[in-house]
């Protein structure tokens, strides 16, 4: 039957693809960074440097700065090998399975970087670093360190909170924005009233609605009952159970946008063009909502403010305790220590001044603050600043499995498919499972 | 007929029918036979390889791994026998993709055909424009799934999207409802553009079928007095039933493997209610880097399409094959 063998011969190969994917990258890129770290052929150290600076501005901004410190030191080439955010996670993973990394790495630190340092990849760097890096947020450095040793060194830096538009809190108004959970509900209530949809939501994307969760259970569980509960594999503890029960009343007050079950986060009809085209008061989102308010709607200029997530009652997190992660580079395991040299460089003062100036990025040096002009970032920034503590972004803090579980049953409790019990209970399954 | 092309007609059927040709293998010489073999042999290896590297190796591997919890990372040591099986069996997502994957192939024979078909009978009349209708139809088929997604998300976009405009615009407003947004609405709305998207494939196919039936026999049916019902009834339908096989097979295989528009539209939501198979193995395979689990979907994937190709090619396809119509063995 001529016929039928394309379609079942297609149907076969795609399987066949998606398994042998992993194991071609991994005989492709064990060829690929033969001449890391030796020297080249005018005596230079080179340092290979996977980064994933894929757009403007830091696209030409990286290449930029590593040429101006080629320029100061003659004896280093720094080598930039710009990857893709996906490509680089799966290259990475190969990699991983073959045990040579590139000299100096993206991370984002938490689990995944753990993952490298246990598996014996990873230089720890504590000594090397502790003369400077003082200089850095201390908000900024956490997701790296690892039992008081560090892993990498932080070159961008972020955090989630409410960011809302003043005009439209005015018609209803509230007079300050909210800053506990239970004004928070009543700001929606006054919301709702005046005919103005509360908060903006992605649904379709899961990971927004898990921002709600999270943050929840930061404020009820803290940071430190966060880290026990992921240690001992179990989020089935009264704090957890409550984050979905103190969601789930918001939830129940229906604040969100007609449809954003199907909603997508970037789009002419996501979460971020409907809080741009001000057709919603609020989203709980990272530093770069702003920007991306401004590319997907018409962005609402001055209007635009930020609020930190508010304080749960008899919780045991404060309300200045941070969500959030930024990106950081790691020395490989025997890497050179030019590649440290050229790090403590690029997050100096200088640098990191020109990285927040020309990037739009938000200062990882305390002495790099002042280029920060933009009230809204420098809001994010003052967060930061005054943080009492760190928690990364859960899919990098928590196993893969365990982050898609968290985002996969929030979303369910969000469609109220899942009980705020269920939620709690699957994620410990998961997490057990690892 | 040549020597050359009766040889290499000759190497098909030696080897899957041995007893209908052997009378004419015996009567060659032993050299001829060897290279003949060899011939075949030679032309059959760039394929083979192929087929054992891109097809055969992987499945077995899936096969392999579907045995371990494996996170991708290193090579594959937890062996947990068949528990990613058992596990899939009783997750209520997979059973639901099942249960999904079931509607879909029903919807899809029950409607999106009958519809190709009856576009087809329209078309394949003497009718003005016909060919730009044609085109018209085939066009969306053309479309690459990942643009048709996107298209359509906007589309039916709740309130904003032209599908409620275009309500509004009937006085129908607030008639539309959540489309893709609404967990009892995604996947009929989802069936709505597969159906867009597809049923000009299968109209073209059918045209095709309908092109190659005689003119004399729907003649001859009217002038003894056949009505139209009796005619296509009686002489279009059972002469288009291999058409009509081949496309019910597409469609099945098409249903089973439904992964792109999926992924574009909803990425299986809203809570899981679009999920197909495929997507629920990448959502394991590629987010949660649990390869073990996504490979036990894949292979479970494999044997529903294997088992549903041979059941159909042995028991419906064969009369195409081997029945009067095409009469291939006749002619040899």
């Amino acid at each position: 039957m001529p016929d039928t063998a394309p379609s079942s011969l297609s149907r076969r190969r795609f399987l066949g693809v998606v398994s042998v994917a992993g194991l071609g990258t991994a005989v492709l890129t064990s060829c690929g960074s033969s001449d890391s770290g030796g020297k080249d052929s005018q005596g230079r150290t080179v340092v290979e440097w996977w980064h994933i600076q894929t757009t403007e501005p830091s696209k030409h901004l990286w290449p930029q700065q590593a040429k101006a410190y080629e320029k100061a030191h003659p004896k280093v080439k720094i080598k930039l090998v710009p990857l893709e955010n996906d490509a680089f996670k799966s290259k990475m993973t190969a990699l991983v399975g073959t045990g040579k990394l590139p000299d100096l790495y993206n991370t984002w630190g938490g689990g995944v970087l753990k993952q490298q340092v246990d598996a014996g990849l990873t230089e720890d760097i504590t000594d090397q670093v502790k003369d400077w890096i003082g200089e850095l947020v201390p908000a900024s450095r956490k997701a790296y360190e690892f039992d008081g040793r560090t892993y990498a060194v932080p070159v961008d830096i972020g955090a989630v909170g409410f960011w809302y538009n003043k005009a439209l809190f005015k018609q209803a108004e509230i007079a300050v924005p909210p800053t506990t959970w239970a004004e928070f509900l009543d700001a929606v209530k006054k919301l709702k009233a005046a005919g103005i949809t509360p908060i903006a939501l992605a649904g379709k994307e899961k990971w927004p609605g898990m921002y709600y969760w999270a943050y929840l259970a930061i404020r009820i569980a803290g940071v430190d009952g966060m880290q026990k509960a992921a240690d001992a594999k179990d989020f089935s503890g009264d704090d957890f159970v409550k984050a979905g029960e103190h969601l789930k009343e918001l939830v129940d007050l229906q604040p969100f946008q007609k449809g954003f079950l199907g909603a997508a986060y970037p789009g002419p009809t996501g979460e971020a063009a409907t809080m741009g085209n001000a057709k919603a008061a609020m989203e709980l989102m990272g530093q770069w909502a702003p920007n991306t308010q401004k590319s997907e709607g018409k962005g609402i200029g001055s209007d635009l403010g930020f609020f930190p997530f508010p304080a749960v009652d008899g919780g045991k997190g404060k309300s200045t305790d941070v969500f959030g992660g930024g990106g950081g580079y790691a020395l490989r395991k025997g890497g050179p220590q030019e590649a440290l040299d050229f790090l403590k460089w690029f997050v100096g003062p200088e640098s990191d001044s020109r990285l927040v100036r020309e990037g739009g990025m938000i200062p990882v040096n305390t002495k790099a603050r002042d280029a920060l002009t933009d009230p809204n970032l420098k809001a994010v920034s003052d967060l930061l600043n005054a943080a009492t503590a760190f928690q990364l972004y859960l899919d990098q803090a928590f196993p893969p499995a365990v982050g898609q579980e968290v985002n996969d049953s929030v979303a369910a409790l969000i469609a109220g498919s899942k009980s705020p019990q269920e939620v709690a209970r699957s994620i410990t399954q998961v997490a057990k499972s690892q | 007929m040549t020597m050359t092309s009766t040889q290499i007609e000759d190497a098909g059927p030696t080897l899957r029918e041995g007893s209908a040709t052997g009378r004419v293998r015996n009567r060659r010489p032993v050299a001829r036979r060897v290279r003949d073999w060899l011939t075949a042999f030679l032309f059959t290896v760039p394929g083979l390889a192929l087929f054992l590297v891109f097809v055969a190796v992987p499945i077995l591997y899936a096969g392999y791994v579907s045995l371990f919890n494996w996170g991708g990372f290193g090579s594959p040591s937890d062996f947990v026998g068949v528990d990613n099986f058992t596990r899939l069996f009783q997750d209520p997502v997979f059973l639901g993709d099942l249960w999904r994957g079931l509607l879909l192939v029903g919807l899809s024979l029950g409607l999106q055909l009958p519809f190709a078909l009856a576009m087809a009978v329209l078309l394949n009349q003497e009718l003005r424009g016909r060919a730009v209708y044609r085109m018209l139809f085939f066009a969306p088929y053309v479309l690459s799934e990942v643009i048709t997604g996107v298209l359509f998300s906007m589309i039916f976009a709740p309130d904003s999207g032209l599908a409620d405009k275009a309500l509004g615009a009937v006085g129908l407003d607030g008639a539309g409802g959540l489309w893709f947004a609404g967990q009892n609405t995604v996947l009929a709305t989802l069936f709505l553009v597969m159906t867009w998207k597809y049923f000009g494939f299968h109209m073209m196919l059918l045209l095709a079928g309908l092109q190659g039936i005689p003119a004399e026999l729907t003649e001859a049916a009217r002038l003894d007095g056949a009505n139209a019902w009796q005619r296509f009834r009686h002489i279009t339908l059972p002469l288009l039933g291999p058409t009509i096989r081949m496309s019910i097979f597409l469609s099945v295989i098409g249903a089973i493997q439904l992964f792109d528009l999926v992924w574009v539209v909803t990425q299986g939501g809203p809570d899981h209610h679009s999920e197909t198979m495929a997507v629920t193995m990448f959502q394991f395979g590629f987010k949660r880097y649990q390869m073990g689990y996504a490979s036990a979907i894949s292979i479970v994937m494999f044997l529903i399409s294997l088992v549903f190709a041979l059941f159909y090619q042995r028991y419906v396809l064969r009369r195409d094959t081997e029945g009067a119509l095409t009469n291939m063995r006749g002619s040899r």
